[in-house]
């Protein structure tokens, strides 16, 4: 029940014309801007920059720093823009971190043991991703067990794959064509190669979440499971296609690793997957589903990952560092929490000012009526 | 199909003959029976647990039948999905509104069916005008560029019939629709009933309100027990009739608080108030004492009884019950005392909606009950045993889980959780709202049986005729004070309307004059 006192009782039974709720364009743009936490993110990312690089300019300006500072983010971009796919549909994706060691070896052998070309090896790589993925989707949707446990289990399987199949194998720069690690040097306008990839991939799969039905459906599962199934959406296969996108890109991720690094041992992509989901918190993605753009989950992925190379710089010691890292998680989950209460109290105040002025007359006190009061 | 054509009238939109449904052990639907014809408004009418939304959900393709014959615009259907039944043209607007909250109000419209532009992009200006034409038809204005969260309940309402109507569906089910609005909506809402009937579509109107049936419908379908007890003209019928049909039964009375003898003070609220919200309230509630909250939706009578069952803070005042005073914001002291707190809206405060019968009962006396620590399904059934026999719960198990039951049978199970703490004071917030007429009887005698057995009773209730029925006192509370105490005897419609509306004029004396 709302509170009412000061204010007109809600909905008199005479009150005529609602006003419009409508707020003037200036006031919306205006408030998007305040709320958006792209915006926000973005400028602690640049503060962040901006404040080491008065410690050490290279950080920024050498040509080392730069290129460090814009590839290093590009694995954890596409892990982040696969999981914000599926934490908007009220899911999440542990698995992330083994799939991308899986396939990063995949890659691997298939130059070392095949004649491959580049691109197919590429291509290889992504649809294990995707296949990876789509197990996932399957027992989730038909599992109908939480995928906080079942991707906790696949991220073990995986793992355990990946595991037993190198064994103490590892791949070897040496190994790699030198077509495919040039890679992870080349630079388009001095912007690395791999970022221009993974910025592309989150122009994409962004323009798809906020332009297609599908895009659009994967919101209302996360908003509201039960009333999606209601409204008739097809709720299962957008799940189900929401896990392989997240595989897929965790396979591209595993690529862009062996491309990035040129080792691959047993242990790559360990403990990335909370990485993912930590950007994807931080840049706004209600953990809860419903809310939340790639965009934002991309600029979180690239404060999380500049944080790491940052605060060596400002002399901050390794303690201090992921202490960092678990704060910034905790403001944005916190800062979350502030806004949502404001909206909410924003937008039962926009409902209660359309509601007119109360009624000149008096009312009688309930429109129900009693059977047999009418026949 | 040839048959059909030389018969010459038209073919029923809705045919369906014999509909069974069981979940589990449970028959919700023994034989459901109804045809709806183009261009007409049906009413279909039972007492909770008739098995009407069992029915509607057969239609809406969200249970499938057991038995029976489906029909729709003539030709047999199986709807697996409510995709498939939204695509035949059914369109259903639920009890409860089930909209995104986090998504825009058009997009609430328009899930899955966005209005495109080239390259299958979804076409927002588009989206946004057709929300807006679907509103200005319905005469209200939604921004439809606004999130849906936060939305009353009567907008969200509202999206829900924007979103039927744009479905331009041919046989449109209406599941109480008008349990939540106002006057003024609710003939809003008639006008666009009436328009979709003259267009030729079918609507089915499902309302415990017997006035709204008499004004809206053409036609009245009785169903009783899961079964279909008779279609009427409803011109060609009445109130009385039909009420009967659906208990089965003559209603005697319906609200028949029988005077108890009124005891000590058992609750006293003195000078409670909170900025904003309620001020300067003070009242007693005696043993055997019925006393009413009435007043104006959003008067603050909720919040004077959560306040003063300690879910919410005050920053004055004093509550004591049997004498010993209660901290604020500790509804543990509050139960331990002996108080018992029956929510509005059982679904998301008064119930483990998950949870079986027993467990529900058994819910709040679980520490008297644990050995050890341990609670075992045993003991909750045995605690929860009684109180479900004597408050009539119609269920075949205990174990059976809320969610599955009548919002009636619901109620009553929030009652026994209750009544097993033994409390010396009930706070019951709406006690029949959404409940049918033969139901809503049983709760009201319940009350006045447990008021007899000494049981002081604070009632909130938005329903004159309850108050005016089963109240010893009638507190009438106007923008969070208590405007008036009016005894039984004093208490008229025109007396708790005048106070409820603090109105200057003496409504009173120009009514009686």
């Amino acid at each position: 029940m709302t509170v009412a006192t000061g204010a007109p009782p809600p909905l008199p039974d005479d009150a005529i014309e609602l006003a419009p709720s409508a707020l003037s364009p200036a006031q919306r743009v205006l408030g998007g801007v305040l709320r958006s936490r792209e915006l926000a993110v973005g400028l602690v990312l640049l503060a962040l920059v901006a404040v080491t690089a008065t410690q050490s300019s290279s950080f920024v300006f050498g040509s080392d720093g730069w290129r460090s500072l814009l590839v290093n983010p590009s694995i954890l971009i596409l892990l982040a823009v696969g999981q914000t796919v599926v934490i908007v549909t009220r899911n999440v994706d542990l698995s992330v971190g083994s799939t991308l060691g899986l396939t990063a070896y995949l890659t691997g052998r298939l130059f070392v043991d095949t004649g491959l070309p580049t691109p197919l090896v590429i291509v290889v790589a992504v649809l294990a991703g995707a296949g990876l993925g789509f197990v996932n989707g399957i027992l989730v949707t038909f599992g109908r067990v939480p995928s906080l446990v079942i991707t906790l289990g696949t991220l073990y399987i995986y793992r355990g794959v990946f595991l037993s199949w190198a064994g103490s194998d590892r791949i070897n720069a040496g190994d790699i064509p030198d077509g495919f690690s040039s890679l992870g040097t080349e630079q388009v306008l001095t912007v690395p190669v791999l970022t221009v990839v993974a910025l592309v991939v989150m122009g994409v799969v962004g323009y798809l979440m906020h332009t297609s039905r599908s895009g659009r459906e994967l919101y209302a599962i996360g908003s509201d499971p039960d009333a999606a199934h209601l409204y008739g959406l097809p709720v299962a296969r957008r799940v189900l296609v929401a896990f392989v996108a997240s595989g897929a890109l965790a396979g591209l991720a595993g690529v862009f690793y062996v491309a990035r690094y040129g080792t691959v041992s047993s242990n790559a992509g360990f403990g990335i997957e909370l990485q993912a989901v930590g950007a994807a918190v931080i840049g706004g993605v209600a953990i809860f589903g419903g809310s939340g753009t790639v965009w934002g989950a991309a600029i979180g992925a690239t404060l999380l990952v500049t944080i790491n190379s940052a605060l060596p710089v400002l002399g901050i010691d390794d303690f201090w560092q992921r202490a960092v890292v678990g704060a910034l998680i905790l403001a944005a989950v916190a800062l979350d929490r502030v806004l949502a209460l404001r909206q909410e109290r924003r937008l039962v105040a926009a409902r209660d000012l359309d509601l007119g002025p109360p009624p000149p007359q008096a009312e009688k006190p309930s429109t129900s009526a009693s059977s047999g009061s009418a026949s | 199909m040839s048959a059909r054509t030389e018969a010459g009238a038209a073919s029923p939109t809705l045919e369906l003959r014999d509909v069974a449904k069981s979940f589990g052990a449970v028959a919700a639907l023994r034989s459901g029976t109804l045809e709806v014809s183009p261009g007409s408004i049906h009413a279909l009418v039972g007492e909770n647990g008739a098995g009407k939304s069992t029915l509607v959900k057969i239609v809406a393709g969200v249970h499938r039948r057991d038995a029976g014959t489906f029909r729709l615009l003539g030709t047999d259907v199986d709807f697996g999905s409510t995709a498939e039944s939204k695509a035949a043209g059914v369109a259903v607007i639920y009890q409860e509104p089930t909209l995104f909250p986090d998504l825009s109000v058009a997009e609430n419209i328009f899930m899955g069916r966005h209005p495109l532009r080239a390259g299958r992009r979804i076409d927002r200006p588009q989206m946004y005008a057709e929300s807006e034409a679907l509103f200005s038809r319905l005469g209200v204005h939604i921004d439809p560029r606004r999130p849906a969260r936060g939305l009353s309940i009567a907008d969200q309402q509202i999206i829900e019939i924007a979103k039927a109507i744009s479905l331009d569906a041919a046989l449109l089910v209406m599941d109480e629709p008008t349990a939540a609005l106002s006057g003024v909506e609710v003939d809003r809402l008639f006008a666009v009933a009436r328009s979709l009937r003259d267009e030729g579509r079918a609507l089915v109107f499902i309302s415990h309100r017997f006035d709204e049936v008499f004004a809206l419908c053409d036609m009245v379908t009785v169903m009783r027990d899961g079964q279909y007890v008779s279609t009427d003209a409803v011109a060609e019928t009445s109130v009385e009739q039909i009420v009967a049909r659906m208990v089965g039964r003559e209603v005697a009375e319906l609200f028949p608080k029988v005077p108890a003898e009124v005891g000590d003070v058992v609750l006293e609220v003195e000078g409670l108030n909170r900025a904003g919200v309620f001020h300067d309230v003070s009242f007693q509630v005696r043993a055997g004492e019925i006393v009413a909250l009435a007043g104006l939706v959003g008067a603050g009578r909720s919040e004077i009884a959560r306040a003063v069952f300690g879910v919410d803070r005050y920053d004055a005042g004093r509550v004591a019950l049997a004498g010993r005073p209660l901290p604020q914001r500790r509804p543990r002291a509050a139960i331990a005392a002996g108080m018992a707190f029956v929510p509005e809206d059982r679904r998301q405060q008064g119930l483990v909606i998950e949870g079986t019968i027993a467990r529900n009962v058994a819910s709040v006396i679980r520490t008297r009950l644990d050995r050890f620590g341990l609670l075992t399904a045993r003991a909750e059934n045995k605690a929860a045993g009684p109180w479900a026999g004597r408050l009539e719960v119609k269920t075949s198990a205990l174990d059976m889980r809320a969610a599955t039951m009548s919002g009636g049978n619901q109620q009553k199970v929030v009652l026994a959780k209750w009544l097993a703490t033994e409390p010396k004071l009930l706070i019951i917030d709406e006690p029949t709202r959404g409940i049918d007429v033969g139901t809503k009887a049983e709760v009201h005698r319940l009350l006045s049986d447990l008021a007899g057995r000494g049981l002081a009773i604070l009632m909130i209730s938005s329903e004159l005729p309850e108050v005016l029925g089963m109240a010893d006192r009638v507190l009438v509370v106007h923008e969070g004070r208590i405007a008036a105490e009016l005894d039984r005897d004093q208490a008229t419609p025109e007396s708790v309307m005048h106070a409820a509306t603090g109105s200057v004029t003496p409504l009173s004396q120009e009514v009686t004059a």
